[in-house]
């Protein structure tokens, strides 16, 4: 038998609830960090956390930024859009975003680590930069 | 033809025969049963038959005192396995959509978790009922093929909904195929085997009740 | 687009020539492992590997279908991951994104065909026409059927882009009119992946693309051709409403108590525990919701024969035909057949009692 049928016009709108339920993620979350922090803690061993993987019920994602909270960094880069990289509450849980350049979430991670990768200076980069530098210097100098 | 084609023709057209199969069958048997008639009494009435018949029903139905051990174990053996079938058919919430949709009507389920606990508990009876069936060596030789496969017909719905509904073994869609087979298996052969009794009981206890009455015997 | 020039670069060369760093070029890798449901820390060895990546030409046909597979792709929300996906692809033929059309743009398909035999990327989406010879989807006056087995033969692989092209999809469902057949029907000698989804996710898409990009092979596949990481788990087996299934506690009408509670949504057809696809993790317009997470039970897209499959608004465990009428009439039949019976029976009862002969019960 089929549900009885509902005009569109008769179906009111409800704004969703402020407090949303949890089905349980952000525990099991937090459990997993605090895992991964104790073995940065005791042999430096790094971890990323692929956050567009897991299913969250609505509302349990802020309710994780919440959990997480925001520490004394945050970052930002620009490469092919924007990336917003800050450290938590919890100092060696970082917390990246990507962004495109339309502003469309590419990318969204917990990394555990003492810094995350996207934050160093990449060795190519330095390179090719040092070439430009020393152009520079050498057009000046003349 | 794929596990697709599969499912939709055990949800539909298999549904379909089955439930023929079963109610043409059950129908059939029982009417032809009371259309039979009995043969005719030429003693006088002492009491009326249909009271007696309806209070024999019920008292038949009753745990009964004074059983030996293993007439305890098999009452409560017995009773654990109808019982806990019944529950775990006409009260999970999934079976009741498709009882709603071949009888009109639906009622409140209860927790499928508790819908598990009576399953489990429901299959262990069954288990140690087959036990017993096998080594008491009286029912080892009165019993034939029938009460044999009649238990695996109803051992094969059972077990195949609890994988099912705990994800154990086949993924979901192949136990759902399973699962569906061996009900409309069971529905299948419920009118042509001893399984009748799910009717055949009730009506049965009426006539000895009825066969008393009429002597006038106190029931 | 002159594909003489952009034929065999790698993806190292063209992204320096674009002057991208290395910095930019390891988030776009972070971000193309998110999209192929890798582990995020193997952004390093996707940078190795697509840095020596050769830009391999990708031929894209279009068959008896709605457009909303190519629809679906370019609304993927990562339109620079795309851009760059299409830079690193050549896109030699698409009669819905090219600016050409015409004898010229069929020149230029057969052109790439040509010139990279064997080595160009194959995609279709639509299914394939073959009653009467094929001829209810032409292009270029050309059967759908006579165009994909002349691009499938210098195909290095094929990619089915929806569920028309894997498994039949719509034109396939009863009473099939055109004859519609997946690709994978009709091509047996060729290595196809099946993206199924009325329509895909876009990420999907994007992710496999990405994966053969990155790889130079096809993903892992399931035994319908789809691949592994998006396909190898059910809706139901990730859905965040899965706590309300194993409690019970369903919806019972679109919008009643429990719809609003968001409780599952089983008993109004949902389809989730048979299908298989990434809506639940992945879900749809940038992660922003999917089904049921909107209150509506899966279609079961991207499953093969979803149309046929009974209401959408059945659940599993009901049936998909009519029982009451069936079962109303075998009870008459039922009857019927008892009071036939009976009625012979009783012919004999009487004539045994006239005879004055015991009659059993066997003989009834």
């Amino acid at each position: 038998m089929s549900p009885p049928s509902n005009n569109l016009k008769d179906i009111p709108i409800y704004a969703q609830a402020e407090e949303a339920y949890s089905v349980g993620n952000i525990r099991a979350l937090l459990e997993e960090i605090a895992a991964r922090l104790e073995k940065l803690d005791d042999n430096g061993e790094t971890w990323m956390i692929d956050l567009n993987s897991l299913p969250f019920a609505p509302g349990e994602y802020e309710q994780l930024r919440q959990a997480l909270g925001q520490g004394e960094i945050s970052a930002r880069i620009e490469a092919i859009g924007a990336s917003e990289i800050i450290e938590t509450h919890y100092p060696g849980v970082w917390w990246v975003t990507h962004y495109n350049v339309e502003g469309d979430t590419v990318a969204d991670m917990i990394e555990i680590a003492w810094l995350p990768e996207i934050i160093k200076s990449q060795p190519e980069d330095v390179h090719a930069g040092l070439q430009r530098l020393k152009a520079q210097l050498n057009e000046r100098g003349e | 033809m794929n596990q697709q084609e599969l499912l939709d023709f055990v949800r539909g057209p298999g549904l379909q025969i089955a439930a023929a199969v079963f109610v043409l069958g059950m129908i059939y048997r029982m009417l032809h049963l009371i259309l039979l008639g009995r043969k005719k009494n030429l003693a006088a009435p002492r009491g009326s038959e249909w009271g007696p018949g309806l209070r024999t029903m019920w008292h038949r139905s009753l745990l009964s005192v004074g059983l030996t051990p293993r007439g305890y174990f098999i009452l409560i053996a017995g009773y654990v396995f109808h019982l806990g079938f019944l529950i775990t058919l006409l009260f999970l919430g999934q079976h009741i959509d498709l009882l709603r949709s071949a009888l009109g009507l639906g009622w409140p389920a209860l927790p499928p978790g508790l819908i598990t606990i009576t399953a489990i508990l429901t299959i262990a009876a069954m288990i140690a009922l087959l036990v017993h069936r096998f080594t008491d060596p009286v029912k080892r030789l009165i019993s034939d093929y029938q009460d044999y496969l009649a238990w695996a017909l109803t051992i094969l719905p059972l077990l195949s909904g609890i994988m099912l509904k705990q994800g154990i073994a086949l993924d979901y869609q192949q136990m759902l195929i399973v699962h569906i087979v061996t009900v409309e298996l069971l529905l299948i052969a419920i009118p042509y085997t001893k399984l009748v009794h799910i009717f055949t009981t009730f009506s049965a206890r009426w006539y000895n009740g009825a066969i008393s009455g009429y002597k006038g015997v106190e029931v | 687009m002159d594909h003489e020039t952009l034929g065999y670069e790698t993806l190292g060369e063209c992204l320096a020539q674009q002057g991208i760093s290395r910095r930019a070029f390891l988030k776009f890798c972070t971000a193309m492992a998110t999209l192929m449901a890798l582990p995020p820390g193997s952004a390093a060895a996707i940078a190795e590997a697509l840095i020596k990546a050769k830009r391999p030409s990708v031929i894209w046909l279009s068959f008896q279908e709605c457009t909303g597979c190519t629809e679906s792709l370019t609304r993927s929300h990562t339109p620079t991951l795309e851009s760059l996906i299409f830079d690193m692809i050549s896109l030699d033929y698409h009669h819905t994104l090219q600016a050409a059309s015409g004898y010229g743009a069929e020149k230029s398909r057969e052109d790439a065909m040509q010139k990279f035999f064997g080595k160009y990327l194959l995609v279709v989406d639509g299914s394939v026409p073959v009653k009467d010879g094929g001829i209810y989807s032409t292009i270029a006056g050309r059967t759908n059927l006579d165009l994909l087995q002349e691009a499938a033969k210098g195909a290095a692989a094929i990619i089915a882009v929806g569920s028309c092209a894997s498994f039949g999809g719509i034109p396939n469902a009863k009473p099939n009119p055109t004859g519609a057949v997946p690709v994978s029907e009709l091509i047996k000698d060729k290595p196809i992946i099946n993206i199924s989804g009325c329509p895909p996710i876009p990420a999907v898409i994007a992710g496999v693309l990405a994966h053969y990009l990155t790889f130079g092979e096809l993903p892992e596949l399931d035994d319908l051709g789809r691949p592994k990481s998006f396909y190898g788990e059910t809706i139901h087996d990730r859905c965040y409403r899965r706590p309300f299934y194993d409690q019970g506690k369903f919806a019972k009408s679109f919008d009643d108590e429990g719809a609003r509670n968001g409780w599952c949504l089983f008993e109004l057809g949902c389809k989730g525990p048979t299908t298989h696809n990434a809506c639940a993790t992945t879900k749809w317009n940038g992660g922003t919701s999917f089904p049921i997470e909107s209150g509506h039970g899966c279609l079961g897209c991207s499953e093969p024969l979803f149309w046929d499959a009974g209401s959408f608004y059945t659940p599993l465990s009901a049936p998909t035909a009519n029982i009451e009428s069936i079962a109303a009439g075998s009870a008459v039949v039922g009857a019927g057949i008892a009071v036939a019976l009976s009625v012979a029976d009783r012919a004999k009862k009487r004539r045994a009692q006239q005879a004055h002969e015991k009659l059993t019960v066997k003989e009834l």
